[in-house]
């Protein structure tokens, strides 16, 4: 039995390790762009960078004062048993906010968004936000928490099935270039792009991309997987580095996810992650024991299932 | 290798005047925190500066800390990284005469026409932060909170805090006194490659309206 009390320690604890350790595939993803890099600024910024990943994780404290808009993305297997109900996990994904907030400390960002009101602890009203999933034959529940910043790097638009791939690629210099002048976007980055769905799922699927999947990792159609590869070096290609600089250093990843859209269209979103791209992972077994990583491994097979039925 | 500077503060006129486009700074001494919060109440609200401000510090941070109250009264800073000040340029001009600020300090630089139109006629450089997410090495940099204000109606992100600072950065001198800026010579140097990369790439089914069509603009 998955206790309620075991789901808040676990949530908590997440929060504290996202914020402070900077997961160790981006670690290795933006050590092989500093190897690329050969611009002296565009250089000495991702040196910085990695001097203060290992401040954080030395001192126990946050990497970026802006810890961003956490929240949580949930995956529970169809033979997990907890004793607190659906509710009462939300409930306790709430309290960790409110105690890591205060306990790590992160900046309580969340505040409403016309009276700018705030209750210090980054929970409000659809705060922080909890994405549900599920998954066959397991007995575990993972929680992931993502903190990322919300102001700058992402962007959506429609296109058209005849825009085809050059379309794809035009939208993604044109994001790609207006949010990195100056740095805004805080690149180098994980790029996630979502393809398809309607817009609302469009938008979550290139979030979803570019948090929940580490460096190096390939989606499962070949294809794609070319693609991914073939947009990070354009994003590359681009002569910008961190800070706008001019570098080489843009793109640490790029992954796609799709999902099937409306025959006229194909709706496409780009999400940057940022230099502090922080996410941590909680798998609770069924036994209350509770294991951490930083892979989400959010897109199962089941996830991205094709078909009506499901057959491993 | 870059040059490298440490800057005692309040920050002379000389030692300003010194500051080269490009170099590494390190500061000490009290660094201030404001923003639209902080500037909205005292331009615009009524409310006064805190007494003694001026001759206590003039360096104004674009800063939101990761910070929490303790149950002892004090503060725990945790990182400190700066926020994107082009937002707070309409602002700027009657803060820095009000303030006598000298320094600024912040996220991704301003307006390419504010360097030369606001900063420079009033002797004011732009340090920007690095990366922009060293939070934790700015954490380290910060050894007391000197004084917070407007704590209870703006909160933590947007209050006005006083640091007491040693070795905080780093940080890039991103503007000299001619209103000249790194950022706006680095930017224009990128926008030498952004036609080619569009070569060869059909234009979309559907325009959008109301945009720059020219990516060399400068979006703030």
């Amino acid at each position: 039995m998955i206790t309620n009390n075991i789901i808040e320690d676990a949530s908590y604890e997440i929060m504290r390790r996202a914020a402070i350790d900077i997961p160790e595939d981006y670690l290795n993803g933006i050590k092989s762009v500093a190897k690329k890099e050969k611009e002296q600024l565009s250089g000495f910024v991702i040196e910085s960078m990695i001097e203060n990943y290992e401040a954080a994780t030395e001192d126990r404290r946050p990497m970026c004062a802006d810890t961003g808009l956490p929240r949580y993305y949930i995956k529970v297997g169809d033979k997990a048993v907890f004793d607190g109900g659906f509710t009462g996990i939300e409930r306790a994904l709430r309290s960790a906010t409110a105690r890591a907030t205060h306990d790590v400390p992160l900046r309580p960002n969340r505040v409403h968004p016309l009276w700018r009101t705030e209750h210090n602890n980054n929970v409000g009203i659809n705060s922080p936000e909890v994405e549900w999933s599920f998954e066959p034959d397991a007995n575990w529940i993972d929680i992931t928490t993502v903190h990322k910043g919300g102001l700058f790097g992402t962007d959506y638009r429609m296109l058209f099935p005849g825009d085809g791939i050059d379309g794809i690629k035009r939208f993604l210099l044109d994001t790609l270039i207006s949010f990195g002048k100056r740095g805004l976007c805080c690149q180098p980055a994980i790029v996630g792009i979502g393809l398809g769905g309607s817009k609302d799922t469009c938008m979550q699927l290139g979030k979803q991309a570019a948090c929940l999947r580490v460096v190096g990792d390939r989606n499962p159609d070949p294809k794609i997987a070319e693609l991914e590869l073939e947009l990070m070096e354009l994003g590359n290609s681009i002569g910008m580095g961190p800070m706008g600089f001019v570098g080489s250093s843009m793109a640490v990843d790029l992954h796609i996810e799709v999902g099937y859209t409306h025959t006229g269209g194909m709706p496409i979103s780009v999400h940057t992650f940022c230099l502090s791209s922080r996410r941590a992972t909680a798998r609770i077994h069924a036994d209350g024991g509770i294991e951490y990583r930083t892979d989400p491994k959010w897109f199962t097979p089941y996830h991205r299932r094709d078909t009506i039925g499901w057959e491993e | 290798m870059l040059n490298k500077v440490s800057l005692d503060l309040p920050a002379s006129p000389e030692a300003i005047a010194e500051l080269q486009m490009g170099s590494i700074v390190y500061l000490n001494g009290i660094v201030y925190t404001a923003r639209e919060g902080v500037y909205d109440r005292i331009l615009n609200g009524g409310d006064e500066l805190p007494a003694g401000l001026a001759s206590s510090s003039n360096v104004n941070f674009h800063c939101s800390p990761a910070a929490a109250l303790q149950d002892d009264g004090s503060f725990n800073i945790g990182g400190v990284t700066a926020t994107a000040s082009f937002r707070f340029s309409k602002y700027l001009a009657d803060w820095l005469d009000l303030t006598q600020t000298k320094i600024l300090i912040g996220k991704g630089g301003l307006p390419e026409k504010d360097y030369k139109e606001i900063l420079a006629p009033r002797s004011v450089v732009y340090l920007t932060t690095v990366g922009y997410g060293t939070g934790a090495l700015l954490g380290r940099g910060v050894e007391d909170v000197e004084a917070v204000h407007w704590l209870d109606e703006l909160g933590i992100a947007q209050a006005m805090w006083l640091f007491r600072v040693k070795d905080f950065g780093p940080f890039l001198v991103d503007s000299d006194l001619e209103g000249n800026s790194l950022f706006a010579q680095q930017g224009k140097l990128v926008n030498e490659n952004i036609e080619a990369l569009y070569d060869g790439l059909k234009e979309p089914a559907l325009h959008r309206y109301g945009e720059t069509r020219n990516r060399k603009d400068e979006l703030m």
